[in-house]
């Protein structure tokens, strides 16, 4: 299967600019190892997973009575909070949140993607 | 249906589920024909009796199905071709085998139905419905809402899991506790439910907390050194053996202090003493949960063991709450460590015990408070109390004993 997991939010850590370099280091070291464990594990590949720009890059677009307006939000809920995500291949669930334990404590937010077939 | 079938129903649903769904991974396919296997044994067994191997019967017919539906479903996509006979290929695990892979098929399902990414609620009418074969029906006259409302809740459960990838699995060692716990939490939910209803006309549905008792003595049967399980099920047991003292004959509440001793279950009391004397439990390091679930057990148990209301070692009740609320400083056991100090050491204290604790929306404390005031005396104080608590109170026959009591004490 594959999943969307997205990081949502700092959760209790404290944000990435209040960070010293070393506790900065720290948290990249984390996502390298994470990186490590999903490649050890069987069935499991990182299919992408990319950091986003702040919320407030963010562009919105909708179609209302068939005109597509482009705007600077409002945004969804989740975008101001929304700092990344990944695109797993994983056996199942468990597999996946056993997995991101090896992540920095984020709120996170797995979805599953639906198998058009 | 024959009662040899009832029997198989509520003892081996939940393995012929398990066994169904570790050969098929369909449990949309595999709960379809179980019902329709049972339907069909409903028809037969009358006439042509009752099969040696009830449950191999069962097993047998419903995997017959869950094949052909699977024959027709490759016919549907080409692209499945091989699925259907590879299927047929793989040898059946028996249901006469003792061994330890039906057991662990079991807390598979279990595992499943309890999984922490389906609501609460959700997932404990679906281990009810999965692991104990209880009827959509009867969950819901169980859970107190229309039958298509909980239908609708237990198709979304299974969806979930389909959808989500919600694994038929044990965990590994280190993770099979917490989701034990999860497990314990899951049943001891349905078992509330069933012991103090929010709503509506019973003080108790004790069908439903017998199920819910079922439910953790099946689990705890898979793993009988778990700590959370052997905790809880003294638990439960002990609040269950009061039932039939706790309502009298025109099914008003009887509170502890006046039920009759005699209608406690003394079976289930010396099950659940046993418990609590047991490895799994005595000198260990428990978990936080099992330590929580302990602790209301030694409670149960002091009431259990008392020969009379004013025997009561209320001291000792009040040391097990103290620990109870340095574990979860919650209202729920702020509120009974409360009644606890009054009973040992009077009224004011237990008043003073109160301070400050308040559960939003529940007439508990209220209804405390009124009575510890008019112990006191206050007869004013505890009138206004009363009628907060009456102001709050959704359960009928606990609402009847709060209006006897103001009565009482009105002037």
């Amino acid at each position: 299967m594959k999943y969307l997991v997205l990081l949502m939010a700092d959760g209790e850590l404290p944000s990435w600019s209040g960070m010293s370099q070393e506790e900065q280091g720290v948290m990249i070291e984390q996502f390298e190892e994470f990186g490590r464990a999903c490649e050890a594990r069987d069935g499991v590949e990182i299919l992408g997973g990319e950091a986003l720009g702040a919320g407030d890059t963010a562009t919105t677009v909708r179609t209302r009575g068939g005109e597509r307006v482009v705007t600077d939000g409002p945004y969804a809920e989740a975008v101001e909070q929304l700092g990344g995500f990944y695109l797993l291949e994983a056996p199942d669930l468990d597999v996946v949140l056993e997995l991101l334990t090896v992540l920095p404590a984020y709120d996170m937010q797995v979805s599953p993607v639906v198998d058009p077939y | 249906m024959p009662d040899e079938l009832n029997r198989v129903v509520r003892e081996e649903w939940g393995r012929l589920v398990a066994l169904l769904l570790a050969r098929f991974r369909r449990l949309d396919l595999v709960e379809d024909a179980l019902a329709d296997a049972v339907e069909a044994a409903a028809r037969r067994w009358p006439g042509e009796g009752v099969p040696d191997n009830p449950a191999g019967w069962l097993q047998t017919v419903a995997r017959r199905r869950v094949v052909d539906r699977l024959r027709a479903e490759t016919m549907a996509h080409r692209r499945h071709a091989l699925v259907a006979t590879d299927l047929d290929r793989r040898p059946p695990t028996a249901m006469a085998d003792p061994g330890g892979l039906v057991e662990d098929d079991l807390l598979r399902l279990v595992l499943m139905c309890t999984h922490p990414a389906l609501a609460p609620g959700a997932a404990s009418a679906l281990a009810l419905r999965l692991v104990l074969g209880v009827s959509t029906h009867d969950i819901a006259r169980l859970f107190l809402v229309p039958e298509p409302t909980m239908a609708a809740r237990l198709t979304r459960a299974k969806r979930k899991i389909v959808a989500a990838g919600i694994p038929f699995a044990i965990p590994d060692r280190d993770a099979l506790p917490g989701r034990l716990a999860t497990v314990a939490q899951t049943a001891y939910l349905a078992f509330t439910a069933g012991y103090a209803p929010a709503s509506g006309p019973d003080l108790l549905r004790p069908a439903l907390a017998g199920e819910a008792v079922r439910l953790v003595r099946t689990v705890r049967d898979l793993r009988p050194e778990d700590p959370t399980l052997s905790a809880l099920l003294a638990l439960v047991l002990l609040q269950h053996s009061r039932r039939d003292a706790r309502v009298d004959d025109e099914g008003r509440l009887v509170l502890l202090g006046e039920q009759d001793r005699g209608r406690w279950h003394r079976g289930e009391i010396n099950e659940a003493l046993g418990l609590l004397t047991s490895p799994a439990l005595v000198d260990a390091e428990l978990p936080d949960r099992a330590a929580t679930y302990l602790l209301q057990a030694l409670v149960a148990a002091e009431h259990a063991t008392a020969t009379s209301a004013a025997t009561t070692r209320w001291d000792r009740v009040v040391r097990h709450y103290d620990q109870l609320v340095r574990l979860d400083p919650g209202p729920a056991a702020l509120l009974a460590r409360a009644v606890a100090v009054a009973e040992a050491r009077g009224p004011a204290a237990g008043l003073e015990a109160l301070d400050g604790v308040d559960v939003p929306g529940s007439h508990r404390v209220p209804a405390v408070r009124a009575e510890l005031l008019a112990r006191c005396g206050r007869a004013d104080a505890a009138l206004a109390e009363l009628d907060l608590a009456l102001g709050l109170c959704r359960n009928e026959a606990e609402r009847a004993h709060l209006e006897r009591r103001r009565r009482d004490l009105a002037p």
